[in-house]
């Protein structure tokens, strides 16, 4: 059709508009975006960019000092995962990652991520355990300073202890790490205190109520560093959360809620029974410890936390993880009443502690309830929630704050559409530099979602590798610098694990004495 | 290139809705300095999610990926819509085009974080745009309806 104008020369009237006819659509266009920006202007003057947030900035450096000798007392399975945060591994499993980093990525990044932790320039130089098999485990595991598998050099294996007051007494160790059945934390950690060693104990710090009073008073008398296993201090959402709530972000917090929710045999305890465990390489005795005496039982080795005889239950070993994140984001302290019910309800296995737990503590003071619910046999995911009048946060690795429809705080910004009730309007994944102030659809959709990344300066990083990194940091520093989970916090985990235990027994209100530092 | 009344204005209508689709998308990513195609990549599927993510995690080379894709984006839809260089323009989309595909195929077994709009095996709409571009390739209109009419004009002209 246009074949007759091109052969004419020139530019004709016809040329003019069928050259230019679609350049109105940029018009429409503009007004487009134009529209879009002023969203974005909306946006950028609103008071969600006047934050000045904590972001946790990397891993903190090894502080410089001598080699420190480690004794590990318990060398079982999380013994041997702390182990492996320290950096030592059984040359055997080793060889087990690489055949199967072979085959499979997963394991690829997870020999890679071993390969590359940080060397914390500690030697482990003795172990005790029970269980002959986890000794001979440990040993093996701490003589592999080279990260070796079983056909590369090892160093000379470390001395095996039969008892825990041997290992702490022995001048070959300067620390002691515990990672033990709860009812015997606390009876090693004092040996281990009396002899100047400093101490990282495995969580619940202790068993029983009057030892809690015990050990504080021992570490505080002896001076040592003590660090309780609460990784979960090292999570950077959880720093992140502290932040945002002291800029108050999600208004007055007046419930908040946390929960275990676990649906197979090993979260309900049930534990495999090694086949090489009997009376000759178990020192059944030792096991026992303060617990109440029962004849030789496999079962009650291995699966230990299902008795109250040698476990705190879901309260002390469970809800302290929920505990101790929510008192390092907001001190909550020791509360000043719990009640708690719950029972035996899906593992009729002879446990004594229960698989369901449910317990309120009431804060009167900061105007708040901390609910925690817990269930053995139930995976429905009920993460930790804290509500605030304008605002709630989710929190995991991740960190997602929405904006409350009957917000104070918000109520111009909701009206104005710029945000959406149960919308979320903030987040935080870990390795960020920066907490998203969050604005288009597909951000929304993501955030709400969560993009669970546990990126630390772009590399996965094990929470307990930093959580013992610090604990070896504050101990070469020796200036009085103290570690995160210290035993301030510790005693406040477990006095309020306690109570919530004692309500369930005692079928009653627990109260916190603050004068006189009583559960009563 | 010559075409009927009805087939000139089919294609120039997806010429057009083409260009448009491209010019937003890139002047919205332009104008936001705080977006980033970093979640998008992350959540890829299919047997370069690797490299996707490789880009996703690194800085420099994801803030080349974003521009490029932001700019090219624009430049495209802009080309398309005033009809100059639309043969260039039409190619470098669908290189574009498949790689979003590449990084978000439509197979079965692969979930995407993002939800999908539709129920698609292997052909979803990224690949329906691709084969669109190729077919303003294929019948170019910019000589009929664009700012290659006063090119071509004035070659001719020269001529």
């Amino acid at each position: 059709m246009n074949q007759d104008n091109n052969n004419k020369k020139g530019i004709s009237r016809r040329d003019l508009l069928a050259g230019l006819a679609s350049l109105p659509v940029l018009g429409v266009l503009g007004y487009g975006l134009h529209l879009q920006s002023q969203d974005r202007k909306k946006f950028n003057s609103s008071r969600l960019h006047n934050l000045n947030i904590q972001i946790p900035k990397g891993i903190p450096l090894l502080v410089d000092g001598p080699q420190l000798r480690l004794g590990i007392v318990g060398s079982g399975s999380r013994g041997r995962y702390i182990m492996k945060a320290l950096g030592f591994v059984n040359p055997a499993r080793i060889d087990e990652w690489t055949s199967n980093a072979s085959k499979d990525k997963y394991w690829k990044e997870y020999l890679n991520e071993f390969l590359s932790q940080k060397n914390l320039n500690v030697k482990v130089t003795a172990i005790c355990d029970v269980f002959d098999k986890n000794a001979g485990s440990g040993l093996a595991a701490a003589a592999n300073i080279h990260r070796n598998g079983s056909s590369g050099q090892m160093a000379d294996i470390p001395k095996r202890f039969l008892t825990y007051p041997e290992l702490c007494a022995s001048p070959e160790v300067d620390a002691v790490i515990i990672a033990t059945p709860d009812h015997l934390h606390v009876p090693i950690a004092i040996e281990a205190a009396k002899h100047g060693k400093h101490v990282y104990c495995e969580k619940p710090l202790s068993w029983t109520v009057e030892e809690t009073f015990e050990i504080r008073k021992v570490v505080k008398d002896t001076g040592i560093i003590f660090q309780l296993g609460h990784q979960g201090r090292q999570t950077e959402s959880y720093q992140v959360a502290r932040s945002l709530i002291n800029q108050d972000v999600i208004g007055k917090i007046s419930l908040i809620e946390v929960c275990t929710n676990r649906n197979d045999p090993n979260g309900a305890w049930v534990y495999d029974i090694d086949p090489e465990a009997n009376e000759n390489s178990i020192d059944w005795k030792q096991f026992i410890g303060p617990a109440p005496w029962h004849d030789f039982s496999p079962e009650r080795f291995f699966r230990w936390r299902c008795w109250w005889d040698y476990s705190t239950g879901l309260s002390g070993d469970l809800f302290t993880h929920e505990y101790d994140a929510l008192n390092q984001i907001l001190d909550l302290g020791i509360p000043h009443s719990a009640a708690a019910s719950g029972g035996i309800y899906f593992y009729k296995d002879g446990r004594t502690v229960p698989d369901v737990l449910n317990m309120a503590f009431e804060y009167p003071k900061r105007d708040l309830t901390l609910l925690y619910s817990a269930t053995l046999s139930s995976e429905k995911n009920r993460g930790k929630t804290i509500m605030g009048h304008d605002a709630w946060m989710e929190l995991d690795e991740t960190l997602t704050v929405y904006p409350d429809r009957s917000s104070t705080r918000y109520r111009k910004e909701i009206e104005q559409g710029f945000l959406e009730p149960g919308k979320p309007f903030y987040s935080y994944v870990p390795g960020q530099d920066k907490v998203d102030a969050i604005t288009t659809p597909t951000e929304k959709y993501f955030a709400g979602r969560g993009l669970l990344y546990t990126y630390r300066d772009g590399k996965t990083v094990d929470t307990t590798h930093l959580h013992l990194r610090e604990w070896l940091n504050c101990i070469r520093l020796n200036n009085g610098a103290q570690p995160s989970c210290n035993i301030d916090q510790a005693f406040e985990e477990a006095i309020t694990a306690h109570m919530g235990t004692i309500s369930y027994h005692e079928n009653r209100r627990t109260f916190w004495d603050e004068v006189n530092e009583k559960i009563i | 290139m010559e075409f009927s009344k009805t087939k000139l204005f089919a294609l120039v209508s997806l010429r057009l809705v083409i260009g448009w689709h491209f010019f937003y998308e890139g002047m919205v990513k332009i104008l936001n300095p705080a977006w980033t195609s970093k979640a998008y990549l992350l959540d890829s599927g299919g047997f370069l999610k690797e490299i996707f993510g490789w880009i996703a995690l690194n800085d420099a080379v994801l803030w080349v990926v974003d521009a490029m894709n932001a700019w090219g984006l624009m430049l495209i839809g802009f080309s398309l819509l005033i009809g100059l260089f639309t043969n260039i323009s039409a190619i470098s989309g669908m290189i574009l085009l498949f790689f979003y595909y590449l990084s978000h195929p439509a197979l079965p077994g692969i979930e995407y974080l993002f939800p999908v709009d539709g129920s698609y095996f292997i052909v979803n709409k990224t690949i329906v745009e691709l084969f669109a571009l190729f077919v303003i390739f294929a019948f170019p209109t910019s000589q009929n309806i664009g700012l290659e009419r006063f090119y071509d004009k004035a070659k001719n002209t020269r001529a």
